[in-house]
């Protein structure tokens, strides 16, 4: 049994995998599948400082190998979620991360402020969100924007702080760079690429708000590449996403450059992903004499 | 643990009518008993995203999943010979059938499969389903023996001509409440025809799905409860909702 235990700005986690922000709600339905102390934290839910109902139906599409989605962070808020899903959240023995949006700066900045009374273990900025008007990704664009945001965060945020970051950009080690000169703890990455699909027949947009945010299998060697730019970048740590779907994928994210992994797309065709990954992952590092997962992270040698 | 994958063994999968498949996968009493209207998250090799099918019937050890081939998903499940299939299941709310009451069961085109397993919970139900034309009509023998059976066709071709409004409306005197499924328009007729004249309406609902279970929230239904319109999901929620809740 090699050591799958991975540390992320003090926060330790029992396994390098997370639940992915939005593809895992506040926990309880996978909770009905397997301990949610399977996995090694969980990125819950996209919340805002009030409820959002989110855009209209279809919100989802799916792509070669891979998916659309455009939910537009249907939640019940910030209160709802400290008071009725984070007591029971602490309760399953795994990190809790708390993903926040916001229209302001402001309302990111009260966010923070509430969740850092609480027992969140850490704060995910969305600033990345490619399916709602104002807001999300608008922030998280121009190194300027990120460099601002995550400051002004920074000054009421008390728990570790992750800066998740858009693929929709042309240089993502500057915004990574950004982020942890203005006080990032980690940064995450990455959220989805903004995509397309429409119906030739009635010649509609599949997903109702048009465009929506792709995932899975197909974004996953532009993750990697995006981690490992920025791997080359930053001293922060990186929590690697996109696409990873077998214990393989996970072990080449880790060698891009992530010291820790989210999974999501993924749960929707196999709930038991993370159990499996985490099996081969243990797996392979037993086979190669790995005595910590972590002697993985960055460790590609590029030609 | 409420939910669980399985892999069921496939014990056939043939066209039943043009394009439309009945597959029956073994189903053991050990494995969670299933509610009518409860619906089946079907894994397809090589896809993204699962495929909801209704349950058709899951009496005899035999789980049945009544489905048309849209696209390429359904396309990849019809040429499943032999195996086992990788099914989520059951999930969802389905109809609620209380003892003593008379339900009209009304299913239009694809939607007619899950009125099988729900006209057998009931007492003599009567079985209204409607086609676009004859090639289209299926499971009518299964149907007779679970109930009064009412069939109709735009077109005429089978049954009466017309729509299952139409024979709701003839008949509403004879039942106390409806459950239906099929398409939107449908759907809609049949809540605006109970709501007329009286009579409570449990309808089942289709959208695009990504967990199934009620974790990634793209299913959504607005519902008005208590005044307020809400956002619900297909998935958890429903596929089943009173039809006088949802803001179509
Ligand atoms: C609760 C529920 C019960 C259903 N029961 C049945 C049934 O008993 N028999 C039957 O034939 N069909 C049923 N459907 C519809 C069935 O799910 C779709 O026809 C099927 O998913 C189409 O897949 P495809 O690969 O052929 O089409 P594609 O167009 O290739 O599918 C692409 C994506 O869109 C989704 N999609 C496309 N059409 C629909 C739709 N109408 N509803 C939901 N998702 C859709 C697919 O699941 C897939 O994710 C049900 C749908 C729901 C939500
Ligand atoms: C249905 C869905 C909802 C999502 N909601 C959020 C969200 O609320 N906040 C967020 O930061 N990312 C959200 N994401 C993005 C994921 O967290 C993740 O960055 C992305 O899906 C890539 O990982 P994957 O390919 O493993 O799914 C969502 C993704 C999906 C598919
Ligand atoms: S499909 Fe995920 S919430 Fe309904």
């Amino acid at each position: 049994m090699a050591d799958l235990s991975v540390n992320v700005a003090g926060v330790q986690f029992n396994n390098p995998l997370i639940a992915a922000s939005g593809t895992f709600g506040f926990g309880r339905e996978y909770g009905e599948f397997y301990p949610l102390s399977t996995l090694g934290g969980i990125s819950c839910k996209g919340i805002t400082l009030k409820r959002r109902d989110g855009n209209p139906p279809p919100r989802i599409a799916e792509t070669p190998s891979g998916i659309l989605n455009a939910v537009g962070l249907q939640n019940p808020g910030v209160d709802v979620f400290i008071n009725e899903d984070l007591p029971w959240l602490k309760q399953q023995g795994t990190v809790i991360i708390a993903n926040i949006a916001g229209n302001t700066v402001e309302e990111y900045c009260e966010m923070a402020e509430k969740l850092s009374d609480t027992d969140v273990d850490m704060i995910e900025l969305n600033i990345s969100c490619p399916n709602v008007k104002s807001g999300g990704v608008q922030f998280g664009t121009s190194c300027e924007s990120v460099a601002h945001i995550t400051s002004e965060v920074r000054k009421h945020c008390k728990k570790p702080l992750v800066v998740k970051l858009s693929p929709n950009v042309t240089d993502i080690a500057s915004i990574a760079k950004s982020a942890e000169a203005a006080g990032a703890d980690a940064v995450s990455m990455i959220n989805t690429l903004t995509g397309m699909r429409i119906d030739i027949h009635t010649r509609r947009p599949i997903i109702r708000n048009n465009t929506g945010g792709l995932s899975g299998a197909a974004v996953f060697p532009v993750a990697v590449r995006m981690v490992w730019q920025v791997a080359n970048a930053v001293k922060i740590p990186i929590i690697g996403m996109g696409g990873i779907s077998t214990w393989e994928d996970a072990v080449e994210m880790l060698m891009a450059g992530a010291t820790a992994l989210q999974i999501g797309t993924v749960l929707f065709s196999d709930p038991y992903a993370p159990v499996k990954i985490n099996e081969g992952l243990n797996k392979f590092l037993d086979e190669n004499n790995i005595k910590s997962v972590t002697e993985l992270t960055g460790t590609v040698v590029p030609w | 643990m409420k939910y669980d994958v399985r892999e069921l063994p496939l014990l056939s999968n043939e066209e039943i009518a043009q394009g439309i498949f009945d597959m029956r996968l073994e189903y053991k009493q050990t494995d969670l008993p299933v509610q009518c209207g409860q619906f089946a998250h079907v894994y397809v090799p090589g896809k993204s995203l699962r495929r909801p099918i209704s349950v058709c019937d899951a009496s005899g050890g035999v789980l049945r999943l009544v489905y048309q081939v849209k696209g390429e998903g359904t396309k990849i499940m019809s040429q499943m010979k032999s195996g086992t299939v990788d099914v989520l299941v059951p999930l969802g709310n389905g109809f609620s059938i209380e003892k003593g009451k008379r339900y009209c069961l009304i299913g239009g085109g694809i939607g007619v499969p899950p009125m099988l397993y729900t006209a057998k919970q009931c007492d003599n139900p009567l079985i209204i389903t409607g086609f676009r034309s004859e090639s289209l009509v299926i499971l009518q023998d299964d149907l007779k023996q679970a109930g009064e059976t009412l069939l109709c066709t735009d077109d005429g071709s089978a049954g009466q001509k017309g729509f299952v409004t139409d024979l709701l409306r003839a008949h509403i005197d004879e039942i106390d409440e409806v459950c239906a499924c099929g398409p939107t328009p449908m759907l809609k007729a049949v809540a605006a025809v109970c709501k007329e004249l009286g009579k409570p309406c449990q309808i089942s609902l289709e959208e695009r799905m990504g967990c199934g279970v009620g974790a990634c929230l793209v299913c959504a239904v607005k519902v008005r409860k208590n005044g307020e319109e809400i956002m619900q999901h297909v998935c958890k929620n429903g596929p089943v909702f009173n039809a006088e809740e949802v803001v179509f």
